[in-house]
């Protein structure tokens, strides 16, 4: 399964030369001192000017693999390099931004010190009213971060992680907390980091930010990689099954008298799941499949047909693998 | 510093170290203080102590050598008020940070690692000193307190120094001790250390089974220290003081590597 998701079938443009990566791990393992495996054998890696979304459920490595590259924690075997350098080289930890979830920062310090502090930590900061902008802090850089509210500590989180100008940044959860329009704020921004050229690996939790803001989705589940490609081939992977068929999958929902029995039956549905008086189906050949669905059931009503969701992709590959 | 960085290509270019130190300190310092729930305490504390056993109560008494006890226990208060600050501080605080994240986020920075202890160090340092000059004051307005300049530089800098094994025990306590744990192994830690170390019973009153395991603590030879500095009776030597704190540092300092090294592989 690994090494077939792995092939370069799945990811359409060539990618880069090992060499033009800007971070990359390769065949990790990480064992935790309690016997806990929680990477095992994986290899990925990220390039310039790429916004990568790594997802999987909760304790599927994610926050190890990240751990990794940022340097703080070593591998128990495998190798981890950020431009070329290991990821405790504070040379490395120069181009590098990280946001991370955090319970608590020093509350007594307002916002414009602790942007002061991180921005002294690099020879060549982003310029202080370039960070203000880009995070949505105007109006509260003079606030202690103890007064602040979740989504605006949240966008300081995300303002520390700019504040080197890194050329490559880390944003782990990056919008919990926000609201809808400072999560879109901070989707432009991320995009418009990617476009200087800036590399952004962002962990999520919301699917939609995934799909709507990766050029590449990592799925990892148990430590492995999963599946790898843009949202659009991670989400047909997802649902077309192990057969590794055309992009074409829908998703069927409608009320109908038909058994998932009898829907399993139909040829081209892969799958088939009942929610009260729906039933929802994945099928390859949605025009097929609706046609002998209504030749079979006359009462069939509330039909809708969709894309397969980044949710439905994921759940599917996540799930018993 | 700054003429060898302009030098290097700037993709290369590190900041000024210095400059890294000093502004840690700076916010440190700063944020602390600010923190009232933690700077009134820390001062608060050997204080009211002091003001009730040196001040009002015991008055015009003396421990012999013809010294105050007013006088005697400026020594006691500022050692308890030290490792109080170290404690507080550095124990409680620094477990918090790791528990949030915070630590972890700094270290995922340029910033050196020593840059984020020596801030914690230095805070504690300062709030030492900050008891010192308080208690001092005190004890002269309200206690008929004599104290030459000499007598005070060097209860001072005994504080100054002394923050450094607290410290260095503060640091062991923030790796070892679970985080939601830490305020009161704080607790269990600083109120026992400081009675056992004679700071608010001179030891002759103090059983001598007590007596004998004092010398364990740092606060016991700090404390010696001070009282002879200060021309009150102390017992044991200047060597044998500072070879107790000296191997309290590196046990401590020894007991945070490891416990520090086993966290980072663990994570």
């Amino acid at each position: 399964m690994h090494e077939i998701l792995e092939a370069s079938e799945v990811v359409p443009q060539p990618s880069q030369p090992a060499k033009d990566a800007v971070a990359t791990l390769t065949n990790i393992t990480k064992r935790y001192a309690n016997g806990v495996v929680a990477l095992d054998g994986l290899s990925l890696s990220l390039h310039p000017g790429e916004i990568v979304a790594l997802l999987g459920p909760n304790g599927a490595g994610k926050s190890t693999a990240v751990k990794l590259m940022m340097g703080l924690s070593s591998p128990t075997s495998g190798t981890a390099r950020i431009f070329g350098l290991d990821p405790r080289n504070t040379a490395a930890r120069l181009r590098t931004g990280v946001m991370l979830q955090i319970g608590r920062a020093p509350e007594m310090l307002r916002v414009r010190e602790h942007l002061m502090i991180f921005r002294g930590y690099y020879a060549n900061p982003m310029p202080y009213a370039d960070i203000i902008k880009a995070a949505g802090l105007e109006g509260i850089e003079e606030r202690f971060f103890g007064e602040l509210s979740g989504g605006q500590k949240q966008r300081v989180l995300f303002g520390i992680a700019l504040a080197g100008d890194p050329d490559l940044i880390f944003l782990d959860e990056p919008t919990v907390g926000l609201d809808i329009e400072a999560r879109r704020l901070m989707w432009a921004e991320i995009r418009a980091l990617a476009a200087r050229g800036k590399t952004v690996l962002l962990t999520t939790h919301y699917l939609e930010e995934a799909d709507a803001l990766a050029h590449r989705i990592i799925v990892i589940n148990n430590g492995k990689v999963v599946c790898e490609g843009t949202p659009n081939e991670v989400k047909s992977r997802g649902t077309s099954g192990a057969a590794g068929s055309t992009g074409a999958v829908r998703i069927i929902r409608c009320v109908t008298t038909l058994t998932a029995n009898h829907l399993l039956a139909i040829p081209s549905v892969s799958h088939v799941e009942v929610n009260g008086n729906f039933v929802t189906i994945t099928s390859e050949q949605a025009e097929a499949t609706l046609r002998e669905m209504l030749a079979l059931d006359q009462s069939l009503h509330s039909l809708e047909v969709q894309r397969p969701a980044l949710e439905d992709a994921f759940l599917a590959l996540t799930s018993n693998n | 510093m700054s003429t060898a960085a302009l030098l290097l290509p700037s993709a290369n270019r590190r900041p000024n170290a210095v400059g890294i130190f000093l502004t840690e300190i700076r916010f440190e310092v700063l944020r602390s203080l600010r923190t009232r729930v933690y700077s009134l305490s820390a001062i608060g504390f050997p204080v009211m102590f002091y003001c009730l056993f040196g001040l009002l109560m015991n008055r015009d008494v003396t421990v012999g050598n013809g010294v105050l006890l007013a006088k005697y226990l400026l020594g006691g208060y500022s050692v308890f008020g030290s490792l109080g600050a170290a404690i507080f501080g550095i124990g409680v605080g620094v477990a918090l940070d790791r528990s949030a994240g915070w630590l972890e986020l700094k270290r995922a920075s340029p910033m050196p690692t020593l840059a984020y202890v020596s801030s914690k160090c230095a805070m504690a340092v300062v709030f030492s000193l900050i008891i010192v000059c308080v208690l001092t004051a005190l004890g002269i307005a309200f206690g008929h307190v004599h104290l030459t300049f000499h007598e005070f530089i060097s209860i001072a800098g005994l504080a100054v120094a002394g923050s450094i094994p607290f410290s260095c025990l503060g640091l062991a306590m923030a790796f070892l001790i679970p985080p939601n744990a830490a305020g009161g192994v704080a607790n269990l830690v600083y109120l026992p250390m400081s009675f056992l170390s004679g700071l608010w019973v001179p030891l002759r009153f103090l059983p001598k089974f007590l007596q004998n395991i004092a010398p364990a603590f740092p606060t016991y030879h700090l404390a010696q220290l001070m009282y002879a500095s200060l021309g009150a009776p102390s017992w044991g030597t200047v060597l044998t003081h500072v070879i107790g704190l000296l191997s309290f540092t590196a046990l401590m300092a020894g007991i945070t590597y490891v416990a520090f090294r086993r966290a980072e592989q663990n994570s």
